[in-house]
């Protein structure tokens, strides 16, 4: 007895052990597996949104191949559509947005960084990023409303009184829904994801290479042309190219404000419309199979510019970029 | 010779010539930069000036709590029923996410996984409505759920790449003291780790939702016809929401529906405004508290 007991405790004590180690084994095992299954989750959601939009698309594939493109024909009652004048919207805006907003949001962040002193630059950072929070939806509401109007009041006239020897300012239009009302509200969108990412890549710049040039007598803006550009110019190429797949993919916004033409004209104050918008705009109510699926393969047009920005950029960042990584 | 090392006394103290010049340009490219965050900032404060001012008239208790056409209760209900799907769904895998990337994933995995998430959070917003609409809605009936699907696959990076930020900054000593009690991986993961970051997490989520909220590209194609009068918290039909609402008010045209849209995008707009801005107050606390 006296002897048994130890034994029998001992027993015991290595089977419960065991039994929690094959607990801690198996349970190690699972937490792993449903965290692989989260990743994998992630990564099939991509393949299947491509594949669901190849295959709503389908019937438009094989109907009008690849001309789909490049054909400006979009006439839902006669069963011809074609991407061209969709793709010249969203290409025209989106380069217009980019072309103002990109110098713009690049100033944002050299002034965050280098210029505003530390308590402004806590207030300015964070109200700069609520830009981007503010809902599209609200935003080309307030494009529609009052953008708009005075876009067409003031400066469309101007515009076109000063520089209206170039065709792309023609005469102003009666309503101010326009493709240059929709780059404007594209570069407000824009701003805020090139400002954040580039102030990012700013910090990152070496303060002594900063501290070096000083020494020698640069102005500060030569410190910014001589060190802080050149050694973060690849991340603002990709956080342009982000802001790019950002603004050639918003819908909603832009067909509130873009006056949904069809037709491909040289003045910016002429209607148009874009890929995206085209989609939010006849989505719901399209009329036939070949007008969804027409519709889808917009989508997929969407789709594969939005996924080759992305690689380019991470390519970009990842390739050249001085902190090795481009955040979002 | 000695007299030329003494510089002339009358010489005046001010920069001129060359380097006057550069001194201007780089003051004028100062006053750009300060100009262009001037801009910015005066954009954010005109729209919510406008939405502020025009929606402030509309909004009082019967706007909010009762339905069309004197209020917009239904639509709240259904933006707040759909985002808390959408964020059910969403939480549970970007917090597995973002574990898989801090506890398990080798350099390659994360290189992967970030790209995945990377690709994830670029895809616009309607291509995502497509999707869901091709999955869930063709040729059966629109649904909230649907559109809770699109508004998850949003947060989803967001939630993960958050998450994972505040998982890195779990203390080294915390994850060595339990390893070296003998503690197993997945209790010191559930005990130790998540709960130090739980606060963290739950405020990169907020962030995240009041992303989704305003989403509408997905919701025009998802959860669009409704019956804006109903009341209802069935996530398998068609729930009235806010942001569809608006952008149906405002294709209208009409200014009594305009009025009632500026009511609308101001409940909106402050609800966003708070939560992003108080999670990001919290989550700068949170962090400074785990780093130090």
């Amino acid at each position: 007895m006296a002897t048994a007991a130890p034994t029998v405790r001992a027993a015991r004590g290595a089977q419960v052990g065991s039994l929690r180690r094959r607990l801690d084994r198996f349970a190690d095992r699972a937490l792993y597996g449903v965290c692989l299954l989260g990743a994998l989750i992630a990564g099939a959601t991509i393949i299947l949104v491509g594949y669901q939009v190849i295959h709503g698309a389908s019937p438009a594939i094989s109907k009008f191949g690849f001309g789909f493109v490049y054909e400006t024909v979009w006439q839902p009652n006669f069963g011809e559509f074609g991407a061209g004048t969709l793709l010249f919207g969203t290409a025209v805006t989106s380069a217009f947005a980019l072309l103002l907003g990109a110098p713009i949001a690049i100033a944002i962040g050299l002034f965050l960084t280098l210029l505003a002193p530390r308590g402004v630059r806590g207030v300015v950072g964070p109200l700069v990023e609520l830009l981007a929070a503010i809902p599209s939806v609200i935003l080309g509401f307030w494009g529609l409303l009052v953008l708009a109007p005075f876009v067409q009041a003031h400066v469309e006239p101007f515009l076109h009184d000063t520089l209206g020897f170039l065709p792309i300012f023609g005469p102003p239009e009666t309503t101010g829904l326009s493709i240059f009302t929709a780059s404007l509200v594209l570069t407000i969108m824009v701003i805020p994801i090139i400002a954040s990412i580039s102030r990012d890549l700013f910090q990152s710049v070496p303060p002594e290479l900063q501290d070096g040039a000083s020494a020698l007598g640069a102005t500060r803006w030569e410190v910014v042309r001589g060190i802080v550009l050149p050694t973060t110019s690849n991340g603002v190429v990709a956080a342009c190219i982000l802001g790019l797949g950002r603004a050639l993919g918003e819908a909603i916004a832009v067909s509130q404000v873009i006056g949904a033409g069809s037709s491909i004209q040289a003045s910016l104050f002429k209607s148009g419309d874009t890929l995206a918008s085209r989609i939010a705009l006849q989505f719901p109510g399209a009329l036939t199979e070949l007008h969804k699926a027409s519709l889808y393969y917009c989508a997929l047009i969407l789709l594969v510019i939005s996924l080759v920005a992305n690689l380019v950029a991470s390519w970009i960042g990842r390739r050249f970029s001085y902190s090795g990584a481009v955040n979002w | 010779m000695s007299d030329q090392l003494i510089p002339d006394p009358s010489a005046p103290l001010t920069p001129s010539g060359n380097l006057r010049r550069r001194q201007l340009v780089s003051r004028a490219a100062e006053l750009t930069a300060t100009a262009a965050a001037i801009a910015a900032i005066a954009v954010l404060a005109i729209v919510i000036w406008t939405v502020a001012s025009r929606g402030v008239k509309t909004i009082d208790l019967d706007f909010v709590f009762t339905g069309y056409p004197t209020g917009v209760g239904p639509m709240l209900l259904g933006t707040i029923v759909i985002s808390v799907v959408a964020t059910l769904i969403a939480m549970p895998i970007g917090v597995l996410i973002a574990l898989f990337l801090t506890e398990y994933a080798g350099a390659k995995g994360v290189r992967t996984m970030k790209l995945i998430l990377d690709l994830l959070n670029g895809l616009p917003s309607i291509v995502l409505g497509v999707f869901v609409f091709a999955l869930l809605v063709n040729h059966k009936h629109q649904s909230a759920f649907a559109g809770s699907v699109a508004l998850a696959i949003i947060e989803l990076p967001l939630i993960a790449r958050g998450s994972q930020e505040v998982l890195l900054l779990v203390p080294k000593g915390l994850r060595e003291a339990s390893d070296a009690l003998g503690v197993a991986r997945w209790r010191s993961v559930l005990t130790v780790i998540l709960p130090t970051a739980l606060g963290g997490i739950v405020t990169a989520t907020v962030l995240a939702v009041a992303r989704a909220a305003g989403e509408t590209a997905p919701l025009i194609l998802a959860s669009s016809v409704f019956d804006p009068k109903k009341f209802s918290v069935n996530p398998f039909e068609a729930l009235p929401n806010v942001p569809v609402w608006i952008y149906k008010l405002s294709e209208e045209g009409n200014p009594e529906g305009f009025n009632e849209a500026w009511g609308m995008s101001l409940l909106l707009v402050s609800f966003i405004l708070f939560a992003s801005l108080g999670a990001r107050a919290l989550l700068a606390r949170s962090k400074r508290k785990l780093s130090s």
